[in-house]
Formats: C-alpha cells, structure tokens, sequence
C-alpha cells in the first residue's frame, strides 16, 4: 500500500514536472526563442553564482557537522606521520580547491552572455601555460618527497625488539599465534590445516619451534609501547588487516605472507578515556571483499601493558600441547608458561 | 585522397545495396536500424543500450542505498520483487554484493565506456574529420553486437539460480576463482567473465576502427592539429583501449581456466570451508597486475571522451577558442602515456615492493600535472568569454568543477602513505565517484544535450535539462561530499550493516541522508530518459543547419544528414576548429578559406 502510494506520487511528480516543461516551450514559442533563452541565460548563470556560495557554506557545515566523526589521534606512531601527511595534502588541496572552484563559478556567472560583450580571442599563452606547468609540478614534487620518505619510514624494517605475532584470515574471522618462549613461528604448510584435529593453522608439529607457539581466534593482545611485527596470511581468499586507529592496512594473501610493523602507543583502557567512549575496543576490519560475510568479520586487539600480556599470553596452553594431549604432562606445562617472553626476535 | 577512397568506398557500398543512387532511402527496417553500418545509427545504438543499463545499475544502486541508509528496516515490496535474494524485505548479503558488483561492472564498462565513447566516438569521428562512415563499416556493426551479446550475456547472469557475480567489478581471485566460496562464485561469475571476454572483443574492433579511420580517412585540409579536442580524445581513448583490454582478456581467460580446467595461475596454499585445495604456486596478486594494467587505463577510457567534449562545448558555448590547443593536445598524450605507468597505485597494500611503490607515488602524482593543465586552460577558456548556458554547456561546467573535486582527492590516494590509512575505505568510493563516475557522466549528458540536435533532428526540451542539470549536480555533492569523511573514519567500502562495529556506526544519519539524496537523483535521471525518448519524436524541430554556431564540419551537414554524411562533395577545411571572435567575428567555420587580410594566432 505504502509502496503504491510512493510510485503513486512518483509518477505524478514525473507528470508535473513534464507538463510544466511543455508550457515553458509554449511560453518560448509565444514570447520568441531568443528572448527566452537570454532570460534563462540570467537565471543560470545567477544559480550558478548561488551554487557557489551555498556550496562553500555547505562545505563548511558539513564540516562542522562531522569532523568530530573521523578518528581522534592516531594510536600508533606510524599513524602520527599518516596523519601529518594527510593534513598537508588537505591543506595544499584546499587551497587549490577554493580558488580553481571559485574561478570557475565566478568566471561563469561575470561573462554570462551579454549584448555589450564580445568575448576576447585568446588562443594561447606560453608564459602563462609554462607557469600552470611548473607550480603545480613543484608542489607535487614536495608532496612526493614526504610521502615516499614516510612510506619507507612506515614499510621499512621492524626494529629489532619486535615481537611477532602471526596474523590469519579465513572467510569470516581472524586467527592469531604467537610464537611463544622462543620467539620463533614455528613451520606451516597448508596440506596440513586440520581445524577438527586441532591443528587450525596447518602447523608442522616435527618442527620443535611449534611446540610452545600459543593459537587464539579473534582476539589478539599487544603491548603498549612495543614494537609489533605481524606476519599476514590468509587461508581461502584475500583479506585485508584494516587497523583504523592504527592507520595501519595490509592484505592477507593465500599463498603470499605479507608483513607490517607498528607501535601501539596508547592502551585499550587510555584510549576508552580519549575517546570518552566505554565500550571502545580497537578494532581489526576487513577491507577487502571477501564474501558474503565481509561486512561482519571483525576481530579485536587489546593493548595492555607487558605484566597484563604476559600472565594473559601465559593462561594459554600451546597449540602443540592442546592438538597433542599424550605430550602435556603437568610439570612441563608449569615450565612452558613460566618462560620469559619479553625479547622475542625475530629469524 | 582521402577524399577520393572514402568516396569510392561509398559507392562500393552503394552498388551492393541494390545498385541505387541513394541505398539508405530504400534500405528495409532491419539494414536501416537493426543491423545498420551507418555509423550514425551504431552511435545511436550504443547510446540507448547505455541508457538502458545505466537505468538498470542506477536502479541497483538505488536497492543497496536502500540497504545502506535502512540497515533495519524492512521492505516487503523486495521480497515481492526478489524472493529468497530480500528474504523478510530484508537485502541479503549475497545479494547486496552482486548489486554492488553489477553496479560497478555495468556502469564502468557498459555504460561509460561502450555508452560513451561507443556513442561519441561513433557518432563525431566521420562528421567531425569529414568522412562518409568509418574505415569498416562492417567491423564496426561487429563492435555493436558484440557488446549486445556482452549484454545479453550478462543480462542472463542477473536470472541464474544462484545470482550473478558477487566478487566486486575488479573480481579479484581467489575469491572469482573458487566455487565453494560463495552463491555468486558459482555460475554466475562464469557468465560474468564471457561477458567481459565477448567485450573485450566489441571494444577492440570499435578501437581499431576508430584509430584507422583518424588517421587514414580525414577530409582535404584536415591536418592532425586541425581536430577538433574529442576526436584526439576519443583517438587516445582508442589507443589506451587497443593496448589495454587485451590484458584484461588474458586475466579473464587464466580465471576461467583455475575455474574450469584445474590450473592454478592465480591459486596457492588455500584451504577453503575445511577443504584443503590442491593448488600450489599460483600468485592471486598476478591477477591484480593484469587487471588493473586494464583497469587505471580504463579510468582514463571513461575520462578522456568527456574531457575532450567538455573542451569543445566550452570553447562553442564562451564563443571563444578553447585556450592553449596544444597544451590540451599534450596534456591528453601525457596522461595517455602515464595512464600505462601507474596501474599499482591500486595496489599498495597488497605486499608489494615499497620501493616499486615508491615509483609508482612519483608517476601518479606526476599525472596530475596535465591535469591541472586542462583545468587551468578550461577556467581560460571561459574568462573573457560571452557564455550561452545551453544545458550542454552547464554541464559541462559541472564536469570541471567535478573533475577539479575528484582530481584533488586523488593527490591523497595515490601518495602511499596516506593510501594506507585511505585504501578501500569509503574515501575511494567518494573519489572514483565523483572523478570517474559522476564527472565522465557529466560529459556525456554535456555531449548528449550538445549532438542531440545532430542525431535526431530535433532539440531537446531545455527546462528538462535545466531542471536535470541542477538536481544532478547539486545531489552528486550532496551524495559524495560526506562520503569523504566516513572514509577518513577509516568506514570499509562494501559494508552492508555497521551497527555491529564500535567505530564505524557513528554515520547512520548520514546513510539516511545520502539514501534519501541518491533516490532523488535516480529520478532526475528518469526525467532525463523521458525528455530523451519524448524529444526524439516530439522534440522541437531543428530550423537550421548549425544551431550553436559551432566551427566544426558535423554542422556543415544537412539537419538530418542520410548515410555518407554530406550531399555533395565532402567539404575542404581551411583552418583549425576554434576559431571564435576572432577579428570581430562570432565564428569562422572550418570550411571558411583564410582571408588575405585575417590575423593570425
């Protein structure tokens, strides 16, 4: 009913709008083309002028309306040179933005057709087309030049004292492992994946650096202040590890381990009082579409602090011990989770 | 001589048609306007196939807008119009996705390439470089058919049992290539990837058509630097086609082959729903290279054409020569060229070398140079000007004021470091929109209210237009202005539902509004198809020869000029097209000989 009533009126504003176009070609044809066609000519270039203005407005309530909305500060240091960048290029383009779009609505609106004007032959100008080659090749070449030493900055090599946490995406969630007391992710291979025998990642249990790595699902813990290196994969088709508060972004491959490196400078507790927002939790997006749950594959990371990591990484059993229960006798699990796991490296 | 062959060719032509003096008087229905070489009628062929697919992936859009501004609502007329696809009135997530990617398919390569250059191309290549038809008449029918069987093709993958394609419009593998992964990985993407191989196929038989018949087939006097802008547009536009879809092609086919035969070009190390797959030593980022090697010339395939027509209707519309011809000339071979080089900007997350990212930041970047060129010089060209607010010319105007919007936004995304933060976010669908999208729309409304007269005889109805015109521009804003703030929130593109994240639901107003502003605009855009088809018969009727007092030789034609174009002898050209208020004069056509006394530029 209230759909027929919609096309309803639909179908009368299409109707109104029509007939009131065909008078308007009547009146033209009453009061002659030429006349009609300048007085339409005042009306648009005055709209044109009103675009202008309305539109600027507009851009600033949008503004003020919604810059609140985007993201605070960003919690990683990688995130601090995104964002510099980011608002040196809105600051260069802005500019850019209010003077080309200003001169072209007002260029419109002053040299409307008129009666009194001829308009001025003007094929060319070399000195002025060399200026408008020049100026904006030399500030795209300052923009270049942050960028790409940010981007080195941000895709170099992870500091030496990262830890390393192993990222996985399947259709529709997220897998981590951690390497556990030895600091190194020990062998995978794909063939192997057996989630019903509890071996998710398609670990290499002959491999001894698997047996204290430590799997958990959507949830992966950080510790504030630390370098992390997370090592990206993806077992059926790509993903993307979309960290927004991080400004942090990188695909997850199937067959392709990709990697990034960041900083967590603030904890999930610091960031509940910045954001004044209780129920704040960084969040792991996916960004790149993966399926018809796309949309809803979320994961959470926690930053804490190294003593809050620690005795949580430590409430976790290894992955080999949990897929391999013959070999978890009592004291070596006491032994496992007592072992020191600030310094991981890397290898 | 190029006179003289077309001239020949012509009467070849002639002679087969039944040996008469004027075949397209006694051509039958189906010659004349089914399977018609005049290229006239293809050019008009491609515009309303356009039409009617822009109105389907409008439509589509307006569904998953839907979607979008109403998470929780519930439409039963969906359920009625769609089945199990709305169960409850609700869009299901399989659904939504092949909405978004038949939207973006359809509206990327049915309409704003084969529906714009397809039409333009067709239509102004011989009446604009005075031929009679194209260097083969017979090849460029292909081209049509081939892109309505591209259609039919896919028209068919929108009715099979479990959908059509959902993988998003670029069908990134593995996701395209694995069956199991989802309804719209099933038949559905097969169907979606013989559609693009068959226009593929429509795109390079137009292509090489156009190109030969701009170099081989132009009138006595009609130097290259004597073009008019949209035939070197639509000439690069041609060339970036030629050179480009082949590639898109070999993607195609190498996933239909992982789809269908077992091989694994794009597969490797994937357990799939528990199921360990066999495949090994494929790279799924290979397929990314190949597509958008395709994919950013593309961008440029859908924009050169509008920029072109946008130069020419300012420079007729200020009556005043479109400013710096030459810098327009080598800013279009610029971005011609760079359109090759900077395809991994779409592709910085990937895992790709930061050092070949790296040269991919500089060469992107460097294309916004020729591009603040046009932008300057068009700003030129109507400074000092004496400017007629012809619908055609209004859009026009929108197209820079868009094109200078979307263009800036690029200068964040293709910059590396900032792309990490932007990728895929709603700031890149603000972005392609309103550059890509809503801007080469522009251009081809601008061409259409422009040549409308050529095509049909008859004008189009102006306060339509008008009404078209500011509906349009004003909603195009409205809709993606905002969009750039949820995506500087970090919102992901393709999210159907944000009320199950913490950081993303912070926009449901603005869903809301954006919702209600793209319903509106889709309306509009239905006045425009009636006013369109209306004018076709009903329009008012053209009185003379050249209506905008415009330069250029399609006006030297008769108003509704018979295939072969002109009468009598095909016109000689005497000077470049943009001669307007020059020594007092309003406008001295190409055909004008220069005077002993004129001055020079």
């Amino acid at each position: 009913m209230q759909t027929l009533l919609i096309s309803a009126i639909l179908i009368l504003f299409l109707v109104v709008v029509f007939q009131i176009a065909k008078a308007s070609e009547y009146v033209a044809m009453i009061r002659g083309y030429e006349n009609a066609r300048k007085q339409s000519n005042k009306i648009n270039a005055f709209l044109l002028l009103a675009f202008l203005v309305l539109g600027l407005i507009g851009v600033y309530y949008c503004n003020e309306l919604l810059k609140d909305r985007i993201l605070g500060e960003p919690a990683s240091d990688h995130g601090v040179l995104v964002d510099r960048m980011l608002y040196v290029t809105l600051g260069i383009t802005f500019v850019v933005f209010l003077v080309t779009q200003i001169a072209l609505f007002w260029f419109a609106y002053k040299y409307q057709e008129s009666d009194n004007r001829k308009a001025f032959y003007y094929p060319h100008n070399n000195t002025l087309e060399l200026i408008w080659t020049v100026i904006p090749a030399i500030v795209l070449s300052v923009l270049v030049g942050f960028g790409i030493f940010y981007w080195f900055k941000i895709t170099g090599p992870a500091p030496k004292d990262s830890m390393v946490v192993e990222v996985v995406g399947k259709q529709y969630g997220w897998e981590f492992r951690y390497p556990g007391a030895d600091g190194i992710l020990g062998k995978k291979y794909f063939k192997k994946v057996d989630a019903a025998n509890n071996n998710p990642v398609g670990q290499l249990w002959e491999d001894p650096a698997n047996h204290d790595d430590v799997y958990v699902e959507q949830e992966m813990h950080l510790v504030v202040g630390k370098p992390v290196q997370l090592v990206i994969g993806a077992k059926d088709v790509i993903h993307d590890v979309g960290l927004v508060h991080f400004r942090m972004k990188m695909d997850a491959v199937p067959g392709t381990p990709t990697t990034m490196w960041f900083t967590p400078k603030f904890t999930t507790k610091e960031m509940k009082v910045k954001t004044s927002n209780p129920d704040f939790v960084y969040e792991i997006s996916c960004d790149q579409l993966c399926g018809k749950g796309h949309w809803s594959m979320r994961g959470i990371i926690v930053v804490e602090t190294q003593e809050e990591f620690d005795a949580w990484l430590a409430s976790k059993k290894p992955q080999y011990l949990v897929a391999n229960p013959d070999k978890d006798p009592p004291q070596q699990k006491e032994i496992a989770s007592a072992a020191p796991l600030a310094g991981a490296v890397i290898r | 001589m190029s006179e003289t062959t077309t001239v020949q060719v012509v009467e070849v032509k002639h002679a087969a048609t039944h040996h008469e003096e004027h075949g397209h008087h006694e051509q039958s229905f189906i010659s004349k306007y089914i399977f018609s070489m005049d290229h006239k009628t293809i050019g008009k062929q491609f515009l309303i196939t356009g039409i009617v697919w822009a109105i389907i992936g409008g439509f589509f859009s307006v569904l998953f807008r839907l979607q979008l501004g109403y998470p929780e609502a519930t439409f039963p007329i969906l359920e009625t119009l769609f089945g199990k696809w709305a169960k409850g009135g609700q869009i299901q997530p399989e659904f939504y996705y092949s909405l978004v990617t038949m939207h973006g398919t359809i509206l990327v390569f049915f309409v704003l390439t084969a529906g714009l250059s397809g039409t333009f191309a067709n239509i102004l290549i011989p009446l604009q470089i005075g031929a009679r038809d194209m260097a083969s008449p017979f090849l460029n029918m292909l081209s049509y058919w081939f892109f309505f069987l591209a259609g039919v093709v896919m028209a068919a993958s929108i009715f099979v049992q479990t959908g059509p394609a959902s993988g998003g419009w670029t069908m990134y593998p593995p996701l395209s290539a694995l069956r199991q992964a989802g309804d719209g990985q099933k038949i559905g993407t097969d169907l979606w990837l013989v559609s693009m191989a068959l226009f593929v196929v429509s795109s390079l038989l137009g292509g090489l058509n156009y190109i030969s018949t701009i170099l081989n087939m132009r009138t006595k006097g009609m130097s290259m630097t004597r073009l008019p802008l949209p035939i070197w547009a639509m000439f690069f536009t041609a060339v970036l086609g030629v050179l480009s879809f082949p590639v898109l092609l070999s993607g195609a086919i190498l996933l239909l082959f992982d789809r269908n035969l077992g091989t694994s070009f794009f597969l490797s190390d994937i357990v799939i729903n528990g199921e360990v797959l066999p495949n090994e030593g494929g790279s799924a980022i290979l397929y990314q290279h190949l597509f958008w090697f395709l994919g950013h010339p593309e961008v440029y395939i859908i924009l050169l054409p509008a920029m072109g027509m946008v130069s020419e209707i300012l420079s007729v519309n200020s009556r005043k020569p479109i400013f710096g011809y030459m810098a327009m000339l080598g800013s279009l071979f610029a971005i011609a060229i760079l359109a090759f080089l900077v395809w991994a900007h779409h592709m910085f997350v990937t895992g790709l070398n930061p050092f070949l990212g790296s040269v991919f930041v500089l060469l992107t970047l460097l294309i916004a140079v020729p591009s603040a060129i046009k932008v300057f010089n068009w700003l030129t060209t109507i400074w000092r000007g004496n400017i007629r607010f012809t619908p055609a010319a209004l859009f026009a105007i929108g197209f820079v004021s868009l094109f200078i919007s979307g263009g800036l936004t690029g200068i964040f995304l293709g910059n590396s470091t900032i792309d990490i933060h932007l990728h895929d976010t709603m700031f890149v669908v603000a972005h392609f929109h309103i550059v890509m999208g809503v801007a080469s729309m522009f251009g081809m409304f601008a061409g259409v209210y422009h040549w409308f007269p050529k095509m049909f005889g008859r004008y189009l109805n102006n306060t339509l237009g008008y009404i078209h015109f500011w509906v349009t521009i004003a909603g195009s804003y409205l809709i993606f202005w905002p969009m750039h703030y949820q995506g500087l929130a970090g919102v992901p593109r393709r999210y159907l539902d944000k009320r199950g994240w913490v950081n993303f639901n912070q926009f449901g107003e603005l869903d809301k509004f954006i919702t209600v502003v793209s319903i509106i605009v889709f309306v509009v855009q239905i006045v425009f198809v009636v006013n369109f088809f209306y004018s076709i018969y009903k329009g008012r009727k053209l009185r003379t020869e050249n209506p905008w007092g415009a330069n250029t030789l399609e006006w030297t034609t008769p108003i509704n000029p018979g295939h072969g174009n002109w009468e009598g002898d095909i016109p000689e050209v005497h000077r470049w097209p943009y001669d307007y208020a020059k020594d007092g004069r309003e406008f001295i056509p190409q055909t004008e000989p220069v005077g002993a006394s004129e001055s020079k530029h």
